[in-house]
């Protein structure tokens, strides 16, 4: 066979095979050197609740091994609410679903992973804590803002996001239709042209909860933030430093993030024990303990009494009394072509 | 000197300041030809002028802005947020990804590159075009078309599901999705390279009785190294970057599925700003390294004719 001349260079393209095998191994390597636990469970949550979750599953990690003596390590997810509840319905393995609304926990049912009747299978409609609405205003309240009729007056700006994308902006309409409907007393009318008056004051819609308060405190546009109450006290403790206010209005919503064991994918794993036994921790003196900890509140009345001073005392109204439900108020509001279509034009 | 070959300096002063000439020296036909370079220099500083704001405005400070950001609360404090467990996780997983789908890719590449430049055969020009296609198409189409394939109600969802097979929410729906995205890089820089090339060197070993494998690593990839190389390093560093398509396929499971990307992001949406910072200068840096190792192959491999025997013209 005639010789083939050797070409000067082949060096480089070997040091880059072996690149490329170090590289390689070194990613399996950590790859499978995952932990060796003997439990391991996934929660999908939505955005503002992970520092609560990384205090309930060290907890509950503990109490767990203390009682059945097998480790547990609970693994967590964060996105939007109605995000996180498409990508379990697309397959993405959640034992629990802990959600912002009832609603993404009712789409999650519906494509048959989640038994139906969820809601009453924990006690108080399967939300162990619950949160409300409330406003955040800059320092001193220099527009003097009280309660949602200072929302409509002109001249100031109101952040909140998209209803239609955003559980948090839901709870923030709901409050702000509950409101007007309860002042006018039940004249829908009366409380669409609410709701109209109040977005018209909205000078930019975020996509979600966390981009609105963003938009609020680090671009410093607005003049009052409507958010979770637990978001506004993490953005007066986290980013104010002294820089802003929570006002509390008269009434406001009552908002219930529920939680629910994900059946098909327990069953599959074998995991129903330990992820029932995970959302009951929420309802527990420890549970309820870190919920009131992280500015949720407890539903516990011993919980609820030691925190007291932290949670104004306001009038709530629920979904299900004033709306009928979350698939009632979804279908008339936020479905395309609903009240929230009708009443926002944007750019106005 | 003869006095039409004009110095630099002359050139560049312009041709109202040039001396006059003997009118028995005829003008210089290449004359107009040189018009195009000979704008005011008020008009030429402009343009320097503009063009380095841009590049100011627009890459500069903003670069300089995730650097400052990153250590603006203590070195200490930035090598903490890269640390974390949650940081790290994410920076093995990227590596893993990059690892499974650069190599993937630059054999792909060769493969397709090879076969469009060295062969005839009908339908070539669709081939190019579908190597092309996830340039064209944005990285959240190509995430949702792997949700939409493996997802648990997509075409193969429900086998895999039943057949215990993770793949959308987990690494290997990163690496599919990763692999689809960076798809191009490594083809697109070898075809015109090998096209310029021509088959004689081939053709060559051919004649001398070399075996295809023989061809393969004696001839074409030592000639074709040098745009591989700057295929994967580009491909790379898309590999490690991207955002869109892998943000819909992973899951976003603290400390298992979550990228480099990924954690910069959620880091920022938690109000950790010094901390999202702090690990976008990870990706800093390996923009920094991919722009000195581009730098150094162009520096090493100038485009120079490939250095085979043609005959005479």
């Amino acid at each position: 066979m005639p010789e083939i001349p050797r070409p000067q260079h082949r060096s480089p393209t070997r040091r880059l095979a072996a690149l490329f095998a170090c590289v390689a191994a070194l990613g399996v390597a950590s790859a499978t050197r995952a932990a060796p636990a003997p439990v391991q469970l996934l929660n999908v949550s939505y955005d503002p609740t992970r520092e609560l979750y990384e205090d309930v599953n060290a907890a509950f990690a503990r109490q767990w091994k203390a009682r059945t003596g097998q480790d547990v390590a609970v693994r967590q997810s964060h996105g939007g609410s109605g995000k996180q509840a498409r990508a379990v319905i697309d397959g993405l393995e959640a034992d629990v679903v802990t959600l912002a609304l009832a609603y993404d926990v009712d789409a999650v049912a519906k494509a048959g992973l989640v038994a139906p009747g969820w809601a009453s299978r924990l006690p108080d409609n399967a939300a162990p804590y619950t949160s409300t609405i409330v406003f955040l205003v800059r320092k001193g309240n220099p527009k003097a803002i009280r309660d949602w009729d200072d929302l409509v007056k002109p001249g100031i700006q109101v952040i909140t996001p998209n209803p239609k994308t955003s559980g948090g902006a839901r709870w923030n309409y709901l409050a702000a239709w509950a409101h007007a409907l309860e002042k006018s007393g039940g004249d829908e009318q009366k409380a669409t042209g609410f709701v109209r008056a109040l977005y018209a004051n909205v000078p930019v819609l975020d996509s979600g909860a966390r981009g609105a308060t963003t938009t609020f405190v680090e671009r410093g546009i607005g003049d009052v933030l409507l958010a979770w109450e637990n978001e506004a006290f993490l953005a007066v403790e986290k980013l104010g430093h002294g820089a802003f206010e929570i006002v509390v209005p008269a009434t406001s919503i009552l908002a219930e993030p529920p939680v629910a064991v994900v059946d098909r994918v327990v069953d599959r794993r074998g995991t129903r024990e330990a992820a029932d036994a995970y959302l009951r921790f929420l309802y527990s003196e420890e549970g309820q303990e870190i919920a009131a900890r992280h500015f949720y509140r407890p539903r516990l009345a011993a919980v609820a009494g030691r925190y007291a001073a932290r949670f104004p005392k306001l009038r709530l109204v629920t979904v299900d009394r004033v709306f009928g439900g979350w698939a009632a108020a979804q279908a008339k509001h936020f479905a395309d072509g609903g009240v929230f279509d009708r009443i926002y034009a944007p750019g106005r | 000197m003869t006095a039409p070959a004009r110095s630099l300096a002359e050139v560049e002063r312009g041709p109202r300041t040039a001396p006059p000439r003997p009118a028995a020296v005829p003008e210089p036909p290449p004359r107009r030809a040189r018009r195009a370079t000979e704008d005011p220099p008020a008009v030429r500083w402009a343009l320097v002028a503009v063009a380095l704001l841009f590049v100011g405005a627009f890459v500069l400070v903003p670069a300089a802005t995730v650097v400052a950001e990153a250590v603006r609360g203590g070195v200490a404090l930035w090598w903490k947020a890269l640390v974390d467990p949650d940081a790290l996780a994410a920076v093995r997983l990227t590596l893993l990804v990059a690892a499974i789908a650069v190599p993937l890719n630059a054999l792909f590449g060769l493969a397709a590159a090879w076969s469009v430049t060295r062969f005839r055969y009908a339908g070539k020009s669709v081939l190019v075009s579908l190597v092309d296609l996830p340039f064209g198409v944005s990285p959240v189409v190509s995430g949702m078309a792997t949700v939409l394939l493996f997802g648990a109600h997509g075409w193969l969802g429900p086998w895999l599901l039943a057949h215990g097979v993770k793949v959308v929410f987990a690494v290997p729906g990163i690496v599919l999705a990763t692999v689809f995205v960076t798809f191009p890089f490594v083809a697109r820089e070898l075809i015109p390279f090998m096209e310029a090339q021509g088959v004689e060197e081939e053709e060559a070993a051919l004649v001398l009785g070399a075996t295809g494998w023989q061809i393969l690593t004696r001839v074409t990839l030592p000639n074709v190294r040098w745009s591989l190389l700057y295929g994967i390093i580009l491909c790379n560093a898309r590999a490690m970057g991207e955002f869109g398509a892998v943000s819909v396929v992973s899951g976003h499971i603290r400390g298992v599925t979550n990228t480099v990307p990924l954690q910069v992001e959620i880091l920022y949406g938690e109000y950790a700003f010094q901390a999202a910072f702090a690990v976008a200068s990870l990706l800093f840096v390996l923009a920094v390294v991919t722009l000195v190792a581009k730098q150094a192959l162009e520096w090493h491999h100038r485009p120079r004719r490939p250095t085979v025997l043609r005959s005479a013209p």
